[in-house]
């Protein structure tokens, strides 16, 4: 299956549900007037693109008809897309340096997938020929540590893990020595979640990285933020408040197959200063794929 | 983070002071801020346009009431007609007839089904159930092992079968082992989901099938956006829901969820989970629910917490030795200890209405206690209850211990000597039986 086949099959059902919006709000007149141009807006809103986005989007969309006199659906959808893929930015992938320790430092809220990420990571990075670490810094969930063991016995990676209850940031320090110990290329460290309202639990995460850092000056040190596409218009305020405590490098999306409001990876990078990276649009590891915001516009609107 | 709704409200009818009542255009005006707020909350919308009509409707030709400012008024029929929605009365979790209850839980992946599970399990437990966990979460790495672990937590058996495939057979061996456990509940922790998995549903219908539920609740992560209604509606009409249990209300999502599966499935949410201890679990209240959709502050959970989290045998303590003139260092970290344990002063302060907005960052030394209590911490006992005795050598050693300076534990000592003098003064009041205030001072913030 083709990548973008992926991202098609992926957001099935967001897709399914702006296009057919689409289709009914211009049915009939096969142009937007303002009733129809407030339905559009509505459905941008309904589809988790969030308040922000969709009045930035629908400020365009009026423009350019008042510009052009064009209102045909053709022209709003091409309009539309332009202004979400202007949002998104370009593609960025995530870096990895060869012949050198890369870290993945994988934070979120409870229940994003985390855990699952840092396991499919593993086997990306597995199948691409690299030497892999996994470390369990969620010492505080009970059996997180369990549960990327698994992983580790189903990728054959080592893992790095204390007990539950333990320091995370000991855990961390142990990781990254042991990844330097044994010329490690890749090693992912899974943390706890945590919401971003906590000061203390977010106070934690900044030592975590502070020690990461401390330890491994040469590394190149990516911290990635899982934010899972069901949530709604909160997934704005993670990646902001996530992103004042560390240094995010860029964004996870899970789990936008399941959802039909897929939207809210507009909503997330019109706030969001680090790009999205990474798109889990299945349930099995090679659906969590480099995140292509043209692929992605293009698998959420109709062909214009 | 949020301006509140009723900060934005009284900002349009500032404009409009005098007036006896509210014309046409201000309510259109301020349900387009009521709209807004509900959308930025994730209230579905479909649901926010019908129930802005209503309110529109609601709202036309009201008098005002002098005790109310024209926004406080619409706040109040908002937020009355909210609360009605979102259901008047508390829900409690039903017990079978016969004896033995059956609860599932559902949910996507990572709603916080197996935490709640266990959240439960304790809840029941100390209302003289005896309640058994079993995970039927076949698909999850560990999913089962989570369970047991919290299970042990918790003090309640647990049934578990990592190597079986078979959700349909867990579930009834788990039923048959509570009942030879003469466990009165059985708890059933369920794979979590995506809604369009054909498969994973006709599993649950199966389950169902076998061990016939007395509630099937749907958990339901606070953070959720406008999926909420489909995700109601597909377990709804796939298996049927008794309610909801709500999770991650202790973060900051305004949780207009709630809002949207009431009005949606007309079905009660019976739990809140409020936090990561097995014991932040808590009875669902609609009226603080609407505040918090609202955006206005939770007066009455902030008055609650005050109340569960200080402690009212050590809070007596401080208060006799303080009328018997002993206040010592000891009682003043007891005092940051027992502050500490609200919470952060921002949550504290953010329940409180009005506030939310204005308190900003910096506004707030967090910090200082910690400081402080660091201070305390690294005296010795005979420091702690007899202060006089603290030179400068000793205040050198403190600071260094504690990494701090010796002008910030100077400045510690000065403010427990202020305390002390202070609660003197009021020792001296109450004994003499004299009319006075309450010292207000020691509060280090």
């Amino acid at each position: 299956m083709g990548i973008f086949d992926i991202f098609k099959n992926g957001l099935k059902k967001t897709r399914g549900f702006v296009t057919e919006g689409l289709t009914r709000i211009s049915a009939g007149l096969g142009k937007f007037d303002d009733d129809k141009l407030d339905e559009l807006e509505a459905l941008l809103v309904q589809a988790d693109v969030g308040v922000g986005a969709t009045l930035t989007i629908m400020d365009s969309v009026r423009q350019s008809i008042r510009a052009t006199g064009d209102d045909g659906t053709e022209a709003v959808t091409f309009e539309v897309k332009k202004q979400m893929l202007e949002i998104l930015g370009e593609k960025k992938q995530l870096h990895i340096e060869d012949n050198s320790l890369n870290i993945l430092l994988l934070v979120g809220v409870n229940g994003t997938g985390k855990t699952t990420t840092a396991g499919k990571l593993c086997l990306r990075y597995k199948e691409e020929g690299k030497r892999v670490m996994l470390a369990a810094a969620d010492t505080f969930r009970a059996a997180a540590i369990e549960q990327l063991q698994i992983w580790g016995e189903r990728t054959q990676t080592p893992v790095i893990t204390q007990t539950t209850g333990s320091d995370p940031a000991a855990v961390c320090y142990d990781a990254v020595h042991a990844a330097i110990a044994r010329r490690t290329d890749v090693l992912i460290i899974d943390t706890a979640g945590r919401l971003h309202n906590k000061q203390n639990l977010m106070d934690e995460l900044s030592k975590i990285s502070k020690v990461i850092a401390r330890e491994a000056p040469s590394a190149n040190i990516s911290a990635l933020l899982v934010i899972d596409a069901t949530t709604g218009q909160n997934a704005v305020i993670q990646a902001e408040v996530f992103g004042s405590t560390v240094d995010l490098h860029g964004i996870v999306i899970t789990k936008l197959d399941g959802s039909a409001k897929g939207g809210v990876a507009i909503a997330v990078a019109h706030k969001a200063k680090a790009p999205i990276l990474f798109a889990g649009l299945g349930e099995s590891a090679e659906d969590l794929v480099d995140f292509d915001p043209e692929l992605f516009v293009n698998s959420l609107l109709p062909n214009s | 983070m949020f301006d509140g709704l009723s900060s934005k409200l009284q900002g349009i009818v500032s404009k409009m002071r005098g007036k006896a009542r509210v014309t046409e255009q201000d309510i259109q005006d301020m349900m387009k801020e009521i709209r807004m707020a509900l959308l930025e909350a994730d209230v579905n919308y479909s649901v926010v346009k019908s129930f802005v009509a209503d309110m529109t409707e609601k709202c036309k030709g009201q008098e005002i009431f002098s005790s109310l400012t024209p926004g406080q008024q619409i706040v109040k029929i908002v937020h009355d007609s909210l609360v009605e929605l979102l259901g008047s009365k508390q829900n409690k979790i039903a017990v079978s007839p016969s004896g033995f209850t059956v609860i599932i839980l559902y949910g996507l992946q990572g709603a916080g089904k197996t935490t709640s599970a266990a959240k439960l399990a304790r809840v029941l437990k100390s209302g003289g159930k005896k309640p058994l966990l079993a995970s039927v979460d076949v698909h999850r790495p560990a999913a089962a092992l989570q369970l047991e672990v919290l299970a042990a937590k918790v003090g309640v058996p647990s049934y578990i079968r990592p190597d079986e495939k078979s959700a349909v057979k867990i579930a009834s061996e788990a039923a048959a082992r509570a009942k030879y456990l003469l466990c009165d509940t059985l708890i059933i922790d369920t794979a979590g989901r995506t809604t369009i998995d054909a498969d994973m549903m006709d599993e649950l219908k199966a389950i169902e099938k076998t061990v016939k539920p007395t509630e099937k609740l749907l958990v339901v992560d606070a953070m959720i956006g406008q999926e909420s209604v489909a995700v109601a509606q597909a377990f709804e009409e796939a298996i049927g829901l008794d309610g909801f249990i709500m999770t991650k209300l202790d973060g900051d999502a305004r949780g207009g969820a709630a809002l949207s599966i009431r009005q949606v499935t007309g079905k009660p949410i019976k739990m809140i989970c409020v936090g990561e201890k097995i014991e932040d679990i808590e009875d669902y209240h609609p009226d603080r629910m609407a505040n918090r959709i609202l955006g206005m502050g939770d007066v009455l959970s902030l008055i609650e917490k005050a109340q569960t989290q200080f402690d009212e045998d050590q809070a007596k303590k401080t208060m006799d030795r303080l009328l018997k003139n002993t206040f010592n260092l000891e009682d003043m970290l007891s005092q940051f200890e027992q502050i500490k344990k609200m919470g952060s002063i921002k949550d504290v302060i953010g329940m409180i209405p009005g506030a939310a907005g204005k308190v900003k960052d910096a506004d707030v030394n967090e910090g200082i206690i910690d400081v402080n209590m660091a201070i305390i911490r690294s005296m010795t006992l005979k420091e702690r209850r007899f202060p006089n005795i603290l030179n400068g050598m000793r205040r050198k050693r403190i600071a260094q211990g504690s990494g701090t300076t010796v002008q910030q534990v100077n400045q510690l000592i000065k403010q427990y000597e202020q305390s002390a003098q202070m609660m003197k003064q009021f020792s001296k009041m109450s004994k003499g039986k004299k009319r006075g205030g309450f010292p207000m001072g020691g509060f280090p913030f």
